[in-house]
């Protein structure tokens, strides 16, 4: 039991531990809009794309969260209107903007140097580097999405399930796609530090879909999702510690053995439940607030 | 009251053509909703029929002519089943009161929503299913579901996009029983359908689309082979039966096909 505790002696462990846990919950409450939205890759693009703006940020000795952070939002909103426009192919554009995004990073961080977190913690997360500064971005952004997820609840749900209809009933469907793309790029910029930027996306993902195997209602939905991640945020930390590897990957591995475990006892029919997760009914072509491009009539 | 209303209209189309690249969808087309309309819209797939609705709702601005709504006109839509996620984690309840999106701030129903809900699902006849998720109804529960919705928002006016399909013959009778009824209480619909016989036929006025308007008025008047050789680019036998027009399909194309022509 004491070997259970030890870790808990050192400041940087706390303080990482307070940060993944907080990560997890925040990353399994916005996950539930991502993963219904069929957004699943737009996370995983997204966090490779924060990582130019880190690496950015980092070149130039700018604010890493304010650079990766501008970099982040602008990358996430020019991923929505792709993905409304349909110019092209949605998952063709996240990859191009997103892996551009990528290796101008990779780029950055070879030809000048790193002047900020390391490069294999940027990829794969670590609790050394967690500071105070870190526990209160956390802290402020679950905050902000817990607000942003209560205050606009309906709207989120509505614009979500029927993005068209919710658009004919009132909801500003645009401004609620962009306020919940600012959510998604603030808390994927700040479980950066402890996750990484290669795993966070199954952080969104993972709390999610085994939430979607236990239950039919949203509600429950969200605060099961939020649960979840929180418990595999904790848990995962403390078995980063034990085990020496990094932390995003035993969060991760936590989440991945609670997903297994979901499905051996639930049954691959509860399975099926996720399995449209990215059915999602995008509006129609011409349909507001996407533009009339396609020849569906 | 005549069979496509009456008073001042809710929603006016002048002129309009749309487009959404070159070619238009639909050109100089002119129509009027009006108060306790009842009317359905006939045409082929691609005919303009959806983008007809959508301008009527306002999502989308014509290309040229004029949209003109009444003030105040509240209008709801009910959109194509299979456009539907249905394994979406939602409840029947949950999903009706998703028309009050800008109710009170707190997350979860007030009594009186849930009130409000509890009864437009019994109204509708589908009471005490309100804890359901939505793949678990039958196709017309589904269908009154979405309609439950849309009466929520207590609209004059309610726009259908092919109500009727993939549903059985009998929920489609059902269906068209509670629209009816909904109309005798004042509220204009209009709905787009394939259903020519199980639909069109027996709603009180028709618009026969194919871009254009190629004619409106009741079903004896619409539901022709003059004006369905013209709308759907086939020929079609119409037979009376019961005082109703019956259509059989002859499809023979008007046109040899590009493959009989390369050849």
């Amino acid at each position: 039991m004491s070997g259970l505790l030890a870790p808990y002696q050192y400041e940087f462990f706390v303080k990482g531990l307070l940060v993944a846990t907080l990560a997890g919950g925040l990353c399994g409450l916005v996950g539930v809009y991502i993963t219904l939205r069929g957004m699943s890759y737009i996370g995983h693009g997204l966090s490779h794309a924060i990582f130019g703006g880190f690496a950015a940020a980092s070149v130039i000795s700018f604010n890493y969260f304010l650079g990766a952070g501008i970099w982040g939002l602008a990358s996430a909103l020019a991923i929505n209107r792709v993905t409304r426009k349909r110019a092209i192919g949605a998952d063709a554009a996240i990859g191009v903007i997103t892996t551009a995004s990528f290796a101008l990073g990779v780029a950055l961080l070879t030809k000048f140097g790193n002047r900020g977190p390391s490069f294999d913690a940027a990829l794969f997360g670590s609790i050394l580097g967690v500071g105070d500064s870190d526990v209160l971005v956390i802290a402020g952004v679950t905050l902000v999405a817990v607000a942003v997820v209560l205050l606009r609840y309906r709207a989120l749900l509505f614009s979500t399930f029927d993005p068209e209809v919710a658009d004919v009933s009132g909801v500003r469907v645009a401004r609620v796609d962009a306020l919940l793309m600012l959510v998604l790029s603030l808390a994927i910029l700040a479980t950066l530090t402890v996750i990484g930027v290669t795993l966070v996306a199954a952080t969104l993902v993972i709390p999610a879909v085994v939430a979607r195997m236990l239950t039919n209602s949203f509600s429950r939905m969200l605060w099961l999702s939020t649960t979840i991640g929180t418990a595999c945020g904790f848990v995962g930390m403390n078995a980063s510690y034990h085990l020496d590897v990094p932390s995003g990957t035993t969060i991760v591995l936590t989440g991945a053995v609670l997903f297994g475990a979901v499905l051996a006892v639930t049954g691959g029919g509860r399975l099926r439940r996720t399995a449209g997760l990215d059915d999602h009914a995008a509006p129609p072509a011409g349909a507001t607030p996407m533009p009339a491009r396609s020849q569906a009539r | 009251m005549n069979a496509h209303g009456a008073g001042e209209p809710l929603v006016r189309l002048q002129d309009v053509t749309f487009a959404y690249g070159a070619e238009p969808v639909l050109q100089d087309v002119t129509l009027a909703v009006r108060p306790g309309a009842f009317t359905g819209v006939v045409g082929p797939s691609g005919s303009g029929k959806t983008t007809l609705l959508r301008l009527l709702l306002g999502t989308v601005r014509p290309s040229r002519g004029q949209v003109t709504r009444a003030a105040g006109t509240a209008v709801s839509y009910v959109p194509q089943l299979e456009t539907v996620n249905w394994n979406f984690p939602v409840t029947a309840a949950e999903c009706v009161l998703m028309a009050r999106p800008q109710g009170r701030l707190a997350p979860w129903a007030s009594r009186a929503e849930r009130a409000e809900v509890a009864g437009v699902l019994e109204r509708l006849g589908i009471g005490g299913l309100g804890r359901r998720h939505i793949r678990e109804l039958s196709g017309g529960q589904q269908q009154r579901m979405f309609i439950a919705r849309a009466l929520l928002r207590q609209p004059r006016m309610l726009l259908l996009d092919e109500p009727t399909s993939g549903v059985d013959v009998r929920t489609r009778h059902e269906l068209l029983e509670l629209l009816a009824e909904l109309n005798r209480d004042g509220l204009a619909i209009m709905l787009t359908t394939h259903d020519l016989n199980g639909i069109a036929a027996r709603l009180p006025h028709l618009v026969a689309l194919h871009t254009r308007v190629v004619a409106t008025g009741a079903p004896a008047e619409v539901i022709t082979p003059e004006v369905l050789t013209r709308t759907f680019d086939a020929r079609m036998e119409v037979y009376q039966h019961d005082g109703l027009p019956v259509v059989i399909d002859r499809y023979r194309p008007l046109r040899p096909s590009s493959v009989e022509r390369a050849s």
